[in-house]
């Protein structure tokens, strides 16, 4: 149907919109984290792992996508006591964290990688997670725990007065953040068929920071948008060939002053 | 040997330091990741390497070098990528965005221009060997211990003497009760780009020299280490960033001598994490406090 360069930029487009969505939710209870890139990592090597050891393709994804969610509970307690910059820089290091440790690990490759994963990865398994994921993007502000959310992101004070146990929010909100960035590692593992710990650096971790930004954090389609875009971006760049980081870095700078708030406009929850 | 390592991570830890006050100072000012920082800290670098290899500059004129151009491309910087957004409302993460932007603008530039491969300071500049019996130090680890403790004293003078380092750190304080004061808040802020951006050519410069290997890459773990360390100290402490620096240097050079050199970025982080658990406002208290 499509040509087979297009199916697998579908593929990647898709599951750089899993990894926008998996920082958005976090972000929707005020962690901004610059480490998903680190969660993607860990589902990328466990599912590859278990792939290898012939374990079904969906068993090894949610198990990838556990073990990431465990991290970032990991990750996610010394979180609770501090916010803002301190929540992004403590990310940062965790991502270099796992990084350092994929980069001399050396039953999954060290630095030589980790090759010959099969290519389990279809378009439509992409599909079908982006799409659960966004429709739980758009339920989520809806119910307690979304609504929960959004109340310990604008006061947390006032929020845990008001009985909402911190905590458990915003462990569950990493978690589950983790858990997405976990499961988008496990496709990408398996359509990009080798892997290395630099595939997971602070740049993809950045980007992917980006993609919300850029699409919009106040608004739940914004992290598919900003992925589309940011994946597409530099394909549609080829006609400037070697100068694409120079537009790209340039287009950034020009949103960054002209479109703050990014492409998308800002949604309020409903009543509120 | 435990002397000579302690040399050796004093040295690497003071590059540290330079470029964690850059972090810092600017952070203290406009509460701003600026991730490009570790891109200005490798035009520094090249920058030095230049004057070096064209018109057969010395270690001091290197010095120079890299401390004027990271200052000019730090102020533009912030006159091009951050003044219009400050001036279109306070959103708090678009400046990032541009911070990361400009970052890749910068890399890619340097990339076209000296090709991607790592290129060195020339070895005539590292010869002389003094040795002090119980330890060896090189003229150019002399002169690299010593050109930081220069620029952080130079520093601390500028800061609590001038009328320039004492508006720096009124707005570090409050911006906008500086601005009431009487304080021209646009040309603080440019002063810290140009202050910040220059320690980081120094700290450029002073890598080159030492470790030989200079390349449109080498600001990224740069950029990720400085910022360990200013949150190791404290986010906004000068003081705080320079301790952080010297106990990261050391404690990486000792972790690569004693253990494994894989251990050396675990413990940077490592050490970051824990301090993050056990005294969130790092060594250095600063009463800064960080909303979102």
């Amino acid at each position: 149907m499509l040509g087979s360069y297009w199916e697998s930029v579908a593929v990647f487009t898709g599951i750089n919109c899993l990894m926008g969505i998996s920082l958005y939710v976090p972000m929707m209870a005020g962690l901004i984290s610059l480490g998903q890139g680190g969660f993607m990592a860990i589902g990328a090597y466990v599912c590859a792992l278990l792939t290898r050891a012939d374990v079904p393709f969906a068993l090894a994804l949610a198990a990838g996508g556990c073990a990431a969610a465990f991290a970032g509970v990991i990750v996610g307690m010394p979180a609770l006591r501090i916010r803002g910059i301190y929540v992004m820089i403590l990310t940062l290091g965790f991502g270099e964290i796992v990084r350092v440790f994929f980069a001399t690990f050396e039953p999954t490759g060290g630095a030589s990688g980790m090759g010959g994963i099969r290519p389990l990865t279809e378009l439509w398994h992409v599909v079908v997670a982006t799409g659960a994921a966004v429709l739980l993007l758009w339920r989520i502000r809806h119910i307690r725990f979304g609504r929960a959310m959004i109340a310990v992101h604008e006061d947390d004070v006032a929020a845990e007065a008001m009985g909402i146990n911190l905590t458990r929010t915003k462990l569950l909100s990493f978690a589950l953040g983790s858990l997405m960035a976990g499961i988008a590692g496990g496709f990408y593992a398996h359509q990009a068929l080798f892997i290395d710990a630099n595939q997971f650096d602070f740049m993809r971790s950045a980007v992917t920071f980006l993609y919300v930004i850029l699409g919009g954090a106040g608004n739940p389609f914004g992290p598919i948008v900003g992925a589309a875009t940011v994946t597409l971006l530099p394909e549609m760049l080829r006609v400037v060939q070697d100068w694409r980081m120079t537009v790209f870095g340039t287009i950034l700078v020009a949103m960054a002053v002209w479109r703050p708030d990014g492409l998308l406009p800002a949604l309020r929850a409903r009543g509120a | 040997m435990l002397l000579q390592q302690l040399v050796n991570g004093m040295m690497l830890g003071s590059t540290y330091a330079l470029v964690a006050i850059g972090y810092t100072l600017i952070f203290g000012v406009l509460r701003l990741l600026h991730l490009a920082h570790g891109e200005v800290f490798m035009v520094g670098a090249f920058a030095g390497l230049q004057l070096v290899l064209l018109w057969h500059f010395g270690p001091l004129g290197a010095l120079i070098g890299g401390l004027i151009g990271s200052a000019l491309l730090g102020m533009l910087l912030e006159l091009v990528a951050f003044r219009p957004i400050r001036r279109r409302g306070n959103s708090h993460l678009a400046p990032i965005v541009s911070t990361l932007g400009a970052g890749l603008v910068i890399q890619e530039l340097m990339t076209k221009y000296f090709g991607a491969e790592q290129s060195a300071f020339p070895s005539s500049l590292h010869s002389v060997v003094y040795d002090l019996g119980f330890i060896a130090v090189t003229g150019t680890q002399l002169f690299i211990v010593g050109a930081a403790a220069m620029s952080m004293i130079i520093l601390h003078q500028f800061v609590t003497r001038t009328r320039y380092g004492m508006a720096l750190r009124a707005a570090s304080e409050n911006i906008e009760v500086a601005s009431i004061l009487g304080i021209n808040v646009d040309t603080v802020i440019l002063l810290t780009f140009a202050v910040a951006s220059a320690l980081a050519g120094i700290a450029g410069v002073l890598v080159g020299l030492n470790f030989s290997a200079i390349s449109p890459y080498m600001g990224i773990d740069m950029g990720i280490k400085g910022m360990a360390v200013m949150l190791i100290g404290g986010l906004g402490s000068i003081y705080g960033a320079m301790m952080g620096g010297l106990i990261l240097g050391i404690g990486e050079v000792l972790s690569v001598a004693y253990l494994e050199s894989a251990y050396r970025d675990a413990f940077t982080f490592g050490l970051m994490i824990l301090i993050l658990i056990v005294r969130p406002s790092g060594l250095f208290r600063t009463g800064l406090h960080v909303e979102r």
